[in-house]
């Protein structure tokens, strides 16, 4: 049988073209990127602080004008008309421009700042970074670093397309909501905060100051010079560090048993945020295929061993420097981790072995995997190295690899080839987390309506996490999943009012529909 | 149970025939043939307008990997079935070959009414049901500055919105006083209206068709109404309902009324011939339901009750109440149980109407006994199973109302408006609530 599926849409539909209105905001938007362009070739403006700032409002004003122009004149609802014509959403010319021009600007950051005029060694910033010199300065007392031109780029764009979301769901509160939530915690907790922090405080050493940036998503938390950032950083640091702990300790594991992993990953999430925002004409581009999920689990489990043992290695060469004075032993802290770990394994095989799934034995499998890991590094380490390779070693590899390359450039650089989650997806280890809590010890489902889908596929198409919700929806089975953000665009966009995202009793999150009649056990594979 | 010899062919890979076949493979060994003239992969024909409107590709529509089939050893065979011999238990498709079966499925579904009109057979004049329709829609409107769209139903009001998307302007041709008149109450269909026309759809209510006018090529380039107008258009849309596909079965023996004539069990007069979905025809009411229904959830409970019937456990259709659902533009439609244009005697009616105009239901209870008799919902979504529930155990339609916040299925943080409308029945039917609220 032919095996490839001609598209009915690549018949060639007429062009989509953009209204006066449109066209003179995306000049305006552009004019605004203009000015960064020309600065980063080294331009000198005179009154650097007026051009820095009129270009950021033109950027934003461009966004905000698109958006009404755009959604504003027409009747609430869903807007996804020629999502798969228009060259930008779908893999056409202007993808594949934004995506390569998105991915180099990745690969500068992370690996040549100096080109985007980032300083080095002391000597004064050029280009990009020195023209957001008058910024940072007043924001945090020193001069840019190619970090801050990031933080300003990426809030600029959380809270600009954050408002283009608004405007194309304002229909629906939840989206609203949860739209104003990101925003705010972009903003105001990842960048301003940190950075008025910095210039309350300008002699402590640095350490993370966005409390919400939890490890292991924040992979440098437990690092050495992190930690003796926050040990040497007075009441600050030791907030920091303690409401670092209790995140991922007990606040993450309360919200999570009571909202689902969304409370983090759509709510609060600035890696989210960006996804849910700038990312959203992206989201149909995640790949549903079942294959893709068999590969999200290998891939997402690795970055979570990695990380781990990354984390331990590095915190087991800490406690073994005499220089630094802390409270436990190398013993102490392993035999720990290792009792810490199997209890939680304990606890789900015994309360939970029904309801395991193939994501949730990955995640078992996992933590068992370093529970091994840790009794090897304690047992085959010497002073400095652990397993014979410097401790360092291992962190840098994982900042290389997944802190830069997979978080950063396919996580953002890929947006509009793979979809707007690549990152959240396939690598993100605090979702590999989070996610074996949702499928185990949660009261968040997405509930499917009885008998009413019509196979449509709606919700698969636009699940940006790469869920075939549509295979849950028409067997009347409600949709609980590991990887799942809460985002509740497949809600939206249902058009039968087939699926809610809910949270209720524990017990009837796996109930079927007592509607239609598929709901003995057979098993019918693929 | 597992009768591995024996050959079930399915005609027709749409929803129902499809269920049947998947549903006999998770029961039982035999082998399984599904056939189907219009499409390799069973698709979703639900979805049709958002492969036009660009929310997604073709692919999209089909709810199973293509390597589903073969994994799961279902046959698929693209080809039209011309002839059905019963005698021989033997069917011949197109390209000439005999296949014979044990047991034969017919789930050909429904193709779209044409009744005769001058000029319906004109270039640029098409039903909306295959995704060969589809294709040649596609075709069609490339050039196309006006369409008319015949039929204020369902599928009328779906290519009004598919043509619209792409910028097209479009007359909607509605026969009844009302859009979907003879379904919706008439607040109901006031209400669609008002939002067809903030859509810039042209809504022409009361309006026949009465020809379809040609140009030199032989395409259509005008139609002429019932009001004695002629308007100008490249493309018309025949949307005024569907009828079983079953001209081939004409001399089989196999008995025809306005579709397959089955029983209760689904089967047809001849033994081992099984008739489901759209082209099904019950002899025995069920009941308020039509004898033909064509709406997916029905061919969806077909096929699953025909596979037990096969895998050796006969079970009667049984579908429960009744529901669907619709979407008008943005305005969302659910109804449960039954709620009539015209209220019957033993009915009583109450509505409730946003006041932007968007939101609004319809409950109906029984006049005397006050059970619950249905509900229709726009722009607000109830959960089935409560209804369900409700109408399998004759609830009254107070206890409806007292628990209209479990029945809400609008997603979290949504404005809420059971207090609004229970205010209003109590005030216009006050004698019903009781002191406790049961
Ligand atoms: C545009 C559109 C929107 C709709 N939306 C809704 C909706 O929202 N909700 C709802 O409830 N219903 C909806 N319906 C109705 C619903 O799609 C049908 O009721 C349902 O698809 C019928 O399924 P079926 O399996 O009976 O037949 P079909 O899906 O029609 O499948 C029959 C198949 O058999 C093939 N076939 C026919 N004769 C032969 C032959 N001789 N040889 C070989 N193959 C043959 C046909 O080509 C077809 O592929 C919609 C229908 C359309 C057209
Ligand atoms: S399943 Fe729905 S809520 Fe969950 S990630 Fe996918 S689209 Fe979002
Ligand atoms: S759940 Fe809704 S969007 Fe998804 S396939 Fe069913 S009807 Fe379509």
């Amino acid at each position: 049988m032919d095996k490839k599926i001609i598209s009915l849409s690549l018949a060639n539909p007429e062009p989509v073209n953009m209204n006066g209105v449109q066209k003179l905001s995306v000049g305006i938007g552009f004019a605004g990127l203009f000015i960064f362009v020309l600065a980063l070739l080294n331009i000198n403006f005179p009154y650097k602080a007026g051009w820095l700032y009129g270009s950021i409002v033109f950027i934003l004003a461009g966004i905000i004008i698109y958006s009404i122009s755009t959604y504003k004149k027409l009747p609430e609802g869903i807007q996804n008309n020629g999502v798969y014509f228009k060259s930008i959403s779908s893999k056409g010319l202007w993808g594949w421009v934004t995506g390569i021009v998105l991915t180099a600007l990745y690969i500068f950051l992370y690996w040549y700042p100096e080109y985007l005029g980032m300083g080095k060694d002391g000597t004064a910033n050029k280009g990009l970074v020195g023209f957001f010199d008058p910024l940072s300065y007043f924001l945090n007392g020193h001069a840019a670093t190619q970090w801050f031109v990031y933080g300003t780029l990426y809030t600029m764009a959380i809270v600009g397309f954050g408002y283009k979301f608004i405007l194309k769901y304002r229909h629906n509160k939840y989206q609203l909501v949860r739209t104003i939530s990101v925003m705010f915690f972009q903003l105001g907790f990842a960048f301003l905060i940190p950075e008025i922090l910095a210039k309350l405080n300008p002699t402590l050493p640095y350490f993370s100051k966005d409390i919400k940036n939890m490890w292991p998503l924040n992979y440098y938390f437990f690092e050495d010079w992190h930690l003796k950032g926050m040990l040497g950083g007075g009441n600050l640091g030791m907030f920091m560090l303690l409401f670092g702990l209790a995140m991922i300790f007990i606040i993450s594991p309360i919200l999570t048993y009571f909202y689902g992993k969304r409370w983090y990953c759509s709510w609060v999430c600035g890696c989210g945020g960006l996804a849910e925002t700038a990312g959203d004409p992206f989201r149909h581009l995640s790949t549903k295929k079942l294959g893709a999920w068999k590969f999200e689990r290998w891939c997402i489990h690795f970055v979570l061993v990695f990380i781990v043992l990354t984390t331990i290695a590095v915190l087991y060469t800490f406690l073994g420097d005499p220089a630094n004075k802390v409270l436990i032993t190398r013993n102490q802290f392993t035999l720990g981790v290792i009792i810490f770990l199997s209890v939680v394994i304990a606890a789900i095989f015994i309360f939970r072995r029904k309801q395991l799934d193939t994501d949730s034995k990955f995640t078992l499998a996992s933590l068992g995997i370093i529970v091994v890991g840790v009794i090897l590094i304690n047992f085959l380490s010497g002073q400095n190295n652990i397993l014979f390779i410097d401790s360092y070693q291992f962190r840098s590899w994982y900042g290389f690899a997944i802190g830069s390359a997979f978080s950063g450039v396919i996580g953002v650089g890929f947006y509009p080839l793979m979809g707007s989650r690549v990152w959240c997806r396939f690598g993100c280890p605090m979702a590999a987390i989070l996610g074996l809590q949702q499928k185990l010890f949660s009261r968040f489902r997405i509930t499917t309506n009885g008998g009413q889908c019509i196979s449509c596929g709606n919700c698969s198409t636009y699940c940006e996490m790469g869920i075939d919700v549509r295979a849950y929806a028409q067997k009347g089975e409600n949709i609980v999943r590991s990887s799942c953000v809460g985002c509740g665009i497949c809600a939206a966009v249902c058009p039968r009012g087939v699926l809610k995202l809910e949270n209720g009793d524990e017990k009837s999150r796996f109930d079927y529909s007592p509607i239609l009649i598929e709901k003995d056990n057979i098993k019918v594979s693929g | 149970m597992n009768k591995i010899n024996e050959h079930i062919i399915i005609i027709g890979n749409g929803i129902s025939g499809i269920t049947a076949a998947r549903e006999v493979r998770k029961q039982g060994g035999q082998a399984i043939t599904v056939i189907s003239a219009e499409t390799d992969y069973f698709f979703s024909r639900t979805a049709l307008m958002y492969v036009y409107m660009g929310h997604m590709k073709f692919e999209h529509t089909q709810p199973y990997e293509n390597f589903f089939w073969q994994k799961n050893n279902i046959q698929l065979i693209k080809a039209l079935v011309q002839k059905v011999d019963t005698a021989s238990k033997k069917i011949q498709l197109d390209r000439g070959d005999w296949l014979a079966y044990d047991k034969l499925v017919i789930a050909t579904g429904s193709r779209p009414n044409k009744f005769g009109w001058p000029g319906q057979d004109l270039k640029g004049v098409m039903g909306m049901y295959s995704k060969q329709d589809l294709e040649y829609l596609e075709q069609s409107t490339k050039n196309c500055k006006r369409a008319v769209i015949v039929g204020g139903g369902l599928i009328g009001i779906e290519m009004a919105e598919m043509l619209h998307s792409r910028k097209i302007a479009v007359t909607l041709l509605v026969r009844e006083a009302g859009f979907w008149g003879n379904i919706l109450p008439p607040s109901e269909s006031a209400m669609i209206g008002r939002h067809i026309k903030e859509h810039h759809i042209d809504l022409r209510l009361s309006t026949g068709l009465i020809e379809i006018l040609s140009d030199r090529d032989g395409s259509a380039r005008a139609v002429v109404t019932d009001k004695g107008e002629t308007i100008d258009c490249q493309v018309v849309g025949l949307a005024a309902g569907v009828t079983p596909n079953i001209d081939f079965l004409k001399g089989s023996g196999i008995e025809l009324g306005k579709g397959v004539k089955v029983n209760r069990y689904l089967e047809t007069n001849i033994e081992n011939v099984y008739a489901i979905g759209d082209c099904a025809e019950q002899q025995e009411a069920i009941d308020l339901r039509k004898p033909v229904e064509a709406v997916w959830y029905t061919g969806r409970i077909m096929g699953e009750t025909l596979a037990r019937t096969l895998c050796g456990k006969r079970t009667a259709y049984d579908p429960g109440p009744w529901f669907n659902s619709a979407k008008f533009f943005d305005i969302e439609y659910q109804t449960y149980g039954w709620v009539w244009a015209k209220p019957r005697e033993y009915e009583n009616q109450f509505y409730w109407e946003h006041p932007k105009g968007k939101k609004a239901i319809r409950i109906s209870y029984h006049k005397e006994t006050k059970a619950f008799l249905g509900i229709n919902c726009l722009g607000i979504r109830m959960r089935h199973e409560f209804f369900d529930t409700v109408l399998n155990n004759q609830l009254s339609v107070d206890n409806v109302i007292s628990n209209l916040k479990k029945a809400n299925f609008d997603p979290e943080l949504f404005t809420t408006y059971e207090k609004e409308i229970k205010t209003a029945f109590e005030k216009d039917h006050s004698n019903l609530i009781p002191t406790n609220n049961g």
